[in-house]
């Protein structure tokens, strides 16, 4: 008996150990963060900031393990989205078929992953500024051709009154519900990938990465591992795209164009891409800024500002937020072996 | 040490969350959201709408009720969500009562979705005059003082069939909502006059190369009417005159409008003489129509005559401060009696009365006009004809034009 509990204490303080400090106080402060925040802070910047790191997790997956930057990630969750709004609830008066929420949810994130592994199946046989290219030509060919076809994507207005579910006597789109929606997947996803970096297959990725030939001549299908890297990302850029289009409520051209593709790029090499927590610290910094420059500088130059603020971000730190932290942290170590005053 | 320093990190990423959530309003002032298109293909009508609102206060000294007024912008780039977004950070961050705008007509149906989830806002439109936005599933507190696409058309498919013997037109248009209502409003009465059209091509907004799109006019047809705005119109002319385009033209209302008329460039041969109509005609000599002029002039930036656009932000929001007026700045209600008072508003505006139907949509005169260029070489919309008093039906009975069907790319069809 005694035994038992001495060994899940143990345990449990090796499970602690291995969470780290920095992560308890993260997640305890965002658990938390609903019982001061307003609803708007709450899903207008918070659900939404961590829809769009998870965005950018799926963009930091591929370009920080694999090497591989894409500029689609916005489609393949637009895929997502568009898939919620087809085979759920949709109110267009066009398709809309009314599957339940979980087996659209399912079918969703699928075909998101799906296309993913497609566009990366495409997209492999490139490299650096080629992988760019493609896939922004794919974001590009996509947008427009949703713009365009009005048998299953519905033209420019696009899919409006999508609810998202509710069960357990929950609203899953009221505020705080959501926010921990958001949360609870922007955790599981970050955790995977924190695993799964350190897997057998995330090691394999980055070697990769760092040595595509040397990885041939020992034998390893770097092809198939690069796809499947792909399908991994789509499954986590599906699963914010599920989440984007409950939070829209509606999904049109506009939610994947060009702009927004950019807007992961930047989320991604803002934050930087070292780290899976990056791409979360870049969506909060665009979110804010996106959502508040116009108060600071007015409506003429607000983007000017949050262009300025990107420079300068990028300037100082070519490694993005994370980059600027470990540069910091180095100093700050160095203060506190330093003498009083 | 490194737990401190990972401390700090959260606490300032926490308090970073958390601290800017206030947002207080005193007493004496009235907060009133003001969403147009700052970015975009949109960017410069947006400004102008800007203007036009800007106009209005102005001319209350920035005051109603004896609150001053104190103007909170939003932006979006035309498209739905972002006006949705832009719209809720008014809404649930700085708490405004009343909304003016959006702009664009797919905004307009998107916020009018939105505003029935916040019945104790007002919304009041800005330009956006999609038809949908009040005539099918319309929101209680959404309302609509400028007119949509379709009554802006207003006598122009009578005036293109009869007095310019057009009998086959070739349409272009951008591809969403607004456009559509702007085709319906033409088509419903030049295809009543005995009228054909042949070929309708749909363009996406922000389209940079027009060469497929002329090449699939038809040779044959009398005319082409263009239903283009802003940089696309521009986009359109330049490189239709430039292929050798000789066909004229029929303008929709913001093809023709100040922020095309005066973009630089071998436009004037193209554009004089083509037929328009819309809520508003430069050489309009109505006095309320001048004075109204001169006080636009005042804003910086500001068109040698006002854009549409800004005459629709200047009247939508003047109604708001009315109604604000009529009860003493009070929205402490829900904004119901503001909306009752609202509702039952009739106005002088500088192009004529303005009351709204059950709908809440405006009733209004709609002008005919056709560009010239004027004595300072500036090209102009000419008054034509006033057509008074249009409503949302364009003077058919309801069940009946009902019975049309909603707009879109297919509908109407005279081929």
């Amino acid at each position: 008996m005694s035994l038992a509990i001495a060994t899940g204490a143990t345990t449990q303080r090796n499970w602690l150990e291995k969470l780290g400090p920095g992560h308890i106080i993260l997640g305890t402060a965002l658990v938390l963060y609903p019982l001061v925040a307003s609803d708007f802070f709450l899903t207008q910047i918070g659900g939404y900031s961590l829809i769009f790191g998870m965005l950018g997790l799926s963009l930091m997956l591929l370009a920080g393990y694999g090497g591989m930057v894409s500029l689609a990630q916005i489609t393949v969750a637009g895929i997502a989205a568009y898939a919620i709004a087809i085979l759920g609830n949709a109110n267009s008066n066009i398709l809309g078929l009314g599957w339940p929420w979980w087996l659209a949810v399912i079918a969703a994130v699928f075909a998101a992953a799906l296309a993913s592994a497609l566009i990366g199946w495409i997209s492999v046989r490139t490299e650096g500024i080629y992988t760019i290219m493609i896939t922004l030509a794919i974001a590009t060919a996509t947008y427009y051709f949703a713009q365009q076809n009005y048998a299953i994507f519905n033209g420019h207005s696009g899919y409006a009154g999508i609810r998202a579910p509710a069960f357990w006597g929950i609203g899953w789109r009221d505020a705080k519900p959501f926010y921990y929606l958001c949360l609870g997947l922007a955790a599981l996803t970050y955790a995977a990938v924190l695993y799964g970096s350190r897997s057998t297959f995330g090691m394999t990725l980055q070697a990769i990465r760092d040595n595509p030939r040397r990885m041939r001549a020992l034998g390893y299908h770097v092809t198939a591992h690069k796809v499947f890297a792909w399908l991994l990302s789509g499954v986590i850029a599906g699963l914010a795209g599920v989440l984007l289009v409950w939070f829209n409520g509606r999904v049109s051209p506009g939610t994947i164009g060009v702009d927004a593709a950019i807007d992961v790029l930047i989320i991604a090499v803002i934050g930087g891409l070292r780290h899976p927590i990056g791409p979360f610290l870049g969506a909060l910094v665009v979110v804010l800024m996106q959502t508040f420059a116009i108060d600071i500088v007015g409506a003429e130059r607000f983007n000017t500002l949050i262009g300025m603020v990107f420079l300068v971000i990028v300037f100082v730190s070519p490694d993005g937020i994370l980059g600027l932290w470990g540069r910091i942290k180095p100093h700050l170590a160095q203060e506190s072996l330093r003498p009083g005053p | 040490m490194r737990m401190h320093r990972r401390t700090l990190l959260a606490l300032a990423v926490f308090t970073g969350l958390t601290a800017p959530s206030m947002a207080l309003a005193a007493d004496d002032t009235i907060k009133i959201g003001l969403l147009a298109t700052f970015e975009g293909p949109f960017t410069v009508l947006g400004e102008d709408g800007e203007r036009g609102a800007m106009t209005a206060i102005a001319e209350m000294n920035g005051t109603v009720a004896g609150k001053k007024i104190e103007i909170v912008k939003g932006s979006s780039d035309a498209s739905p969500d972002s006006a949705v977004r832009a719209a809720r950070k008014l809404v649930e961050q700085d708490g405004v009562k009343v909304l003016v705008g959006p702009l664009s007509g797919d905004e307009g149906i998107a916020v009018k979705d939105y505003a029935k989830t916040q019945p104790t806002v007002t919304f009041i439109n800005g330009t956006s005059a999609a038809q949908d936005t009040t005539l099918r599933d319309p929101a209680e507190n959404f309302f609509r003082f400028s007119t949509d696409g379709a009554q802006w058309m207003a006598g122009l498919g009578t005036y293109a069939f009869k007095d310019k013997g057009y009998k086959k037109v070739a349409t272009v248009a951008e591809d969403y909502s607004f456009p559509y209502t702007q085709v319906f409003g033409f088509m419903a009465e030049f295809c009543k006059a005995g009228g054909h059209v042949p070929s309708k091509s749909w363009v996406p907004i922000g389209n940079k190369d027009f060469s497929s799109v002329i090449a699939a006019i038809p040779e044959d047809v009398d005319a082409i009417y263009v239903a283009l705005g802003g940089a696309d119109a521009v986009n359109f002319l330049t490189q239709y005159q430039q292929g050798g385009g000789t066909a004229p033209l029929i303008g929709g209302s913001i093809t023709v409008d100040q922020t095309v008329l005066t973009s630089k460039g071998k436009l004037k041969d193209v554009l004089k003489g083509t037929p328009s109509a819309g809520p508003t005609a430069d050489t309009n000599d109505a006095p309320a129509w001048k004075a109204f002029v001169e006080a636009y002039k005042k804003q910086p930036g500001a068109f040698p005559s006002p854009s549409l656009f800004a005459h629709g932000y200047y009247v939508d929001m003047k109604a708001t401060l009315l109604g604000l007026d009529k009860v003493g700045g009070d929205v402490s209600d829900g904004g119901k009696k503001l909306r009752e008072a609202l509702s039952t508003l009739s106005f002088d505006t500088p192009t004529g009365k303005v009351s709204l139907d059950k709908n809440r949509n405006a009733i209004a005169d709609i002008f005919l006009t056709e560009v010239t260029e004027g004595s300072d070489g500036n090209l102009l919309n000419k008054l034509v004809k006033v057509v008074p008093q249009v409503n949302q039906t364009l003077g058919i009975p309801e069940d009946e034009f009902m019975k049309l069907g909603a707009v879109n790319r297919d509908n109407p069809s005279c081929p």
